[in-house]
């Protein structure tokens, strides 16, 4: 007589160790396979689009640091670009020179959370999710020294940059990029020959090209699958067109592929970093700006290449202070789409490596 | 008496002096106390120091271990209670005491309460055929291996009662997965275990020190590697520790421990490896033995070695997934076992009572054998084991130096 | 091809490398962490003498967390006729430390301040009241004054400052 399993649903609740902040799932799993994942999020919604309606356009700088709360300078520069090209105001070239190693400094930082948590995920008892969180501790640091914050920073204006850095800063970021490399190579004699996480990362969690462009993807887990696509290359903004790198493309799309992409796009970042702070001129940082901006009626969109993929802001404007409407274009909702197809078939215990090398923040599923 | 106690009373000096304090005794007008108060006060005291010092060093390593893994993740460990906090363990002991003891309901009560208790007697159990020191131990049982490998089998019904008694499905599933892994590994330990006995030719722990003429671990290397393999696995220890730290859907046999009983959960988890590094050291280490200091010291020093290496290996490495647990089991360190068996069991035959010079070409086959092992697998997993070149060049480094700075 | 265990080796390498360095932890409270002079903490610095009761940081505020309350009638040191502070509230417990109204403040009257160690039992009690910005010593964060910097003042080590020594 065969054996007749049943089918069993369990929630993998909102809070829980592994999933990246509060993220609900429930799965439907038959012994040990995955036959089906309905994800459930909006824990964290806080009506960001809604209460950018009311604010002037500088305050909403600060509801953009909220949203991906681990890359706030890529946040706010997809806004401040947006509100840019809305209302036609160039920003000077050091303030375009500084944007740009700041959004590269906040990648670094996203990478590294995104890899320390991602080992953690397998189970390495937070060795080097620590050694990750030291180097971010420098950058951090580094932000602090830039704008006084070191998390939610609301650095950039409409026009520039809120304010140039100071000469320290300049010291220590060329300190900075003097030991950086070598940390890198120490994390990867740490974890990327390592027999136990190429047994388990390589060939699960795979992303096909065709499926992933199918669903809007973006960012390292396109790239991880093939696909040559970085909105610095393709649609240049600020001085990205100056800068020369190279864009780090996986083959499988395995978990394995977009832990290399990650790791890869770190040394590139600080590649660009070099080549700005070589370039960099004296200036201004800053265009002339009303305090309350009226842009002209219309709307724009502005995107970058944020750590987690193509982040954008449509702003229309009826010609007030505040934005009429408001809408983002989170990169972490749009690749939660893939969730399921990959996760569909596969084991339970890879479920969890997978999802957490998705890096999904839930500040900008949710908003 | 029986032998076993003879034997003991003969050859334990400190023990036999203590029995005969005892003898010596009156006791409210009863002159002498009997022959077996005697025998039962001298061995309690014995058994009393020795349990009290297991305890007292494991809790002691407790902080030790938090410290350490704290350095290898370049932050300080807990240093906030006494001085360099070394009341840390005394802070856990209170606040475990002063917990709630929960009792879910729908749990087996009998089982659910006796299940810590099955748990810890093992590791404590093993400390009593070990030998710490030339004729120190509790009892030199003539099958003191045997002895370790079925007391070692019996944390598999505790892991299993736990889970059982919990009433909770997710506890019974993790359950159920840590006595699969414990009774996999249970085939490679002993396949191990056997190499050693053929070389040594007695199960006695206190024979087995004494025949290593060359420490087993040069004559044993494929031998030695399946059985920290094993023995790492059957203390749920990383890399194979799926069961205590399953975050991702089951939280273990003991989720529904809370307090004293969830605090003795853990003490067996300490105790472990330092059981489990004593065995190693008496099987492969040469026990006690070495020149110059007391071999009470070198026992000592070898035991915390071996547990630096087993902490060392779990501060750094991810954890396996439950199927390839399995697999490393039954498809790899079984195997080798079986070939380790043939290959010592055909050195024994063929060089009966074996000189020292002979002993050390059986040294280099058996490393030569061990090699090949890895080389050849490697070269059978070579596709899974093989990382991929770096996605993009690595930029060049420029000369080092500081910037111009702007 | 690649040897089983070299890998693990060299991860145990790289770990046991670290034990061997210094621990990256700064132990609270004994040590302080370091502070950037432009940190925006709070212990505002509000300088009364250059304030004229405008408004504009609370007007600027995203939260709307400081309620002023004036009467006409008050004299600014610098320019002359102003307005007199009533009521100046300024609510931490719903402060993110942006800074929009030190940016807002026509006449550099307020400024950040580098605290960050302000905790109480009661909700109600984060509320800083015009009193104690009043008699506040007062270390100005340099974030947006320009000025302080050119002066390489230090709100963390340095003596605090004086309403003439602040201002553009």
């Amino acid at each position: 007589m065969p054996i007749r399993t049943e089918p069993v649903t369990i929630n993998l609740g909102p809070q829980h160790p592994s999933t990246h902040g509060v993220f609900r799932m429930r799965i439907t799993f038959d012994g040990e396979m995955i036959l089906d994942v309905e994800p459930v999020f909006g824990y964290l919604h806080r009506g960001s689009e809604k209460l950018a309606e009311e604010r002037t356009y500088t305050q909403v700088i600060t509801l953009t640091d909220r949203l991906d709360y681990v890359s706030s300078m890529s946040n706010n520069l997809a806004y401040v670009l947006a509100v840019e090209k809305l209302s036609g105001i160039n920003p000077p070239e050091r303030a375009m020179y500084i944007r740009v190693i700041v959004a590269e400094l906040q990648r670094i930082v996203s990478h590294l959370v995104a890899t320390g948590f991602f080992l953690n995920d397998l189970g390495a008892l937070a060795t080097p999710l620590m050694y990750c969180f030291r180097e971010r501790e420098k950058i951090l640091d580094l932000f602090e020294m830039l704008c006084g914050a070191r998390i939610t920073l609301s650095y950039m204006r409409v026009g520039g940059v809120f304010q140039d850095a100071p000469p320290d800063f300049w010291h220590s970021l060329s300190d900075f990029l003097n030991y950086m490399p070598d940390y890198i190579d120490e994390y990867e004699r740490l974890i990327t020959g390592n027999e136990i996480m190429l047994i388990r990362t390589k060939g699960t969690g795979i992303l096909s090209a065709e499926t992933a462009i199918n669903s809007s993807i973006s960012g390292p887990v396109l790239r991880a699958s093939g696909v040559n696509w970085d909105l610095r290359k393709t649609d240049p903004y600020d001085v990205y067109d100056r800068v020369d790198f190279d864009v780090p493309q996986g083959t499988v799309g395995d978990n394995y592929d977009r832990y290399l992409t990650r790791v890869a796009e770190m040394r590139q970042s600080l590649r660009i970093i070099e080549q700005c702070v070589d370039q960099i001129e004296e200036g201004p940082v800053r265009t002339e700006v009303p305090a309350l901006l009226r842009p002209p009626v219309g709307d724009a969109y502005g995107h970058v290449e944020g750590p987690k993929g193509e982040l954008g802001f449509y702003i229309v404007s009826d010609g007030s202070i505040a934005p009429y409407r408001f809408k983002i274009r989170s990169p972490s909702l749009i690749n939660l789409s893939a969730l399921r197809g990959m996760m569909v078939g596969s084991n339970l215990a890879d479920m969890i490596v997978t999802f957490g090398s998705m890096d999904i923040n839930m500040g900008e599923v949710d908003r | 008496m029986e032998p076993v106690y003879v034997s003991f009373h003969e050859a334990n000096s400190f023990f036999s002096n203590l029995y005969d304090l005892f003898a010596e005794w009156s006791f409210w007008g009863v002159s002498p106390i009997p022959d077996w108060l005697a025998y039962f006060l001298a061995g309690f005291l014995i058994v009393f120091a020795v349990v009290n010092s297991v305890v007292v060093v494991t809790t002691v390593g407790t902080w030790v271990e938090r410290r350490l893994i704290g350095r290898f993740q370049s932050r300080v460990g807990p240093n906030r209670w006494g001085p360099w906090g070394l009341a840390t363990p005394i802070a856990d002991a209170v606040k475990l005491l002063s917990k709630e003891d929960t009792r879910p309901e729908g749990v087996d009560i009998w089982v659910f309460n006796l299940a810590p208790l099955v748990f810890i007697v093992t590791p404590l159990l093993v400390f009593a055929v070990i030998p710490f020191g030339e004729g120190t131990y509790i009892a030199n049982l003539n099958i003191g291996i045997l002895f370790i490998i079925a007391v070692t089998t019996v944390p598999t019904i505790a892991m299993f009662m736990a889970g059982w008694a919990s009433g909770n499905r997710y506890s019974l599933f993790g359950a159920m997965r840590g006595v699969a892994q414990l009774v996999s590994y249970e085939v490679p330990m002993v396949l191990s275990i056997v190499g050693v006995l053929l070389m040594s030719g007695s199960l006695s722990l206190v024979d087995i020190v004494e025949a290593q003429r060359i420490p087993f671990i040069l004559l044993q290397p494929l031998g030695f590697f399946i059985f920290l393999l094993a023995i790492s696995a059957e203390m749920n220890r990383s890399p194979f520790d799926i069961v205590e730290a399953d975050s991702e859907l089951v939280a273990g046999f003991h989720t529904e421990y809370s307090g004293m009983k969830w605090g003795t959960f853990q003490l067996a988890e300490f105790i472990a490896p330092f059981g489990a590094a004593s065995i190693i050291t008496t099987l492969f280490l040469k026990g006690w033995d070495g020149p110059l200091l007391p071999d009470f010291v070198w026992f000592f020093g070898k035991v915390c070695f071996v547990w630096f290496v087993l902490l060392w290996i779990r501060a750094t490495l991810p954890r396996f997934r439950v199927d390839q647990i399995m697999a490393l089991a039954w498809k790899c360190l079984f195997p080798l076992g079986i070939l380790n068996l043939f290959i010592t069991a055909a050195e024994v035959l063929i060089w009966g009572d074996p000189t020292t010079a002979q002993l050390w070409i059986m040294v280099g086959i058996n490393w030569a054998v061990a090699i090949t092992c890895l080389v050849g697998i490697s070269q059978l997993m070579s596709d899974k084991l093989s990382t991929r070149a770096p996605l993009a060049p690595v930029p060049v480094r420029r000369a080092r130096g500081l910037r111009e700075v702007r | 091809m690649n040897i089983i265990g070299v890998g693990i080796a060299k991860g145990l390498s790289v770990t046991f490398r670290n034990l061997f360095r210094k621990a990256s932890t700064i132990r609270y409270p004994e040590e302080a962490a370091p502070q950037a002079p432009r940190f925006r903490g709070e212990e505002f610095a509000w300088y009364e003498e250059r304030c004229t009761g405008c408004a504009s940081c609370a007007k600027f505020c995203p939260l709307g967390i400081i309620k002023i309350v004036t009467h006409p009638g008050g004299i600014n040191v610098q320019e002359g006729q102003s307005y007199a502070i009533d009521v100046f509230d300024i609510d931490l417990g719903r402060c993110m430390f942006c800074g929009l109204c030190v940016e807002a403040c026509p006449y550099d009257a307020l400024f950040m301040g580098s605290g960050f160690e302000r905790s109480t039992y009661r909700r109600d009690d984060l509320v800083i009241q015009v009193d104690e910005l009043r008699q506040a010593e007062k270390r100005p964060s340099t974030w947006f004054r320009p000025q302080l910097e050119a002066k390489e003042y230090r709100p963390q080590t340095g003596q605090p400052l004086s309403w003439e020594e602040v201002g553009r």
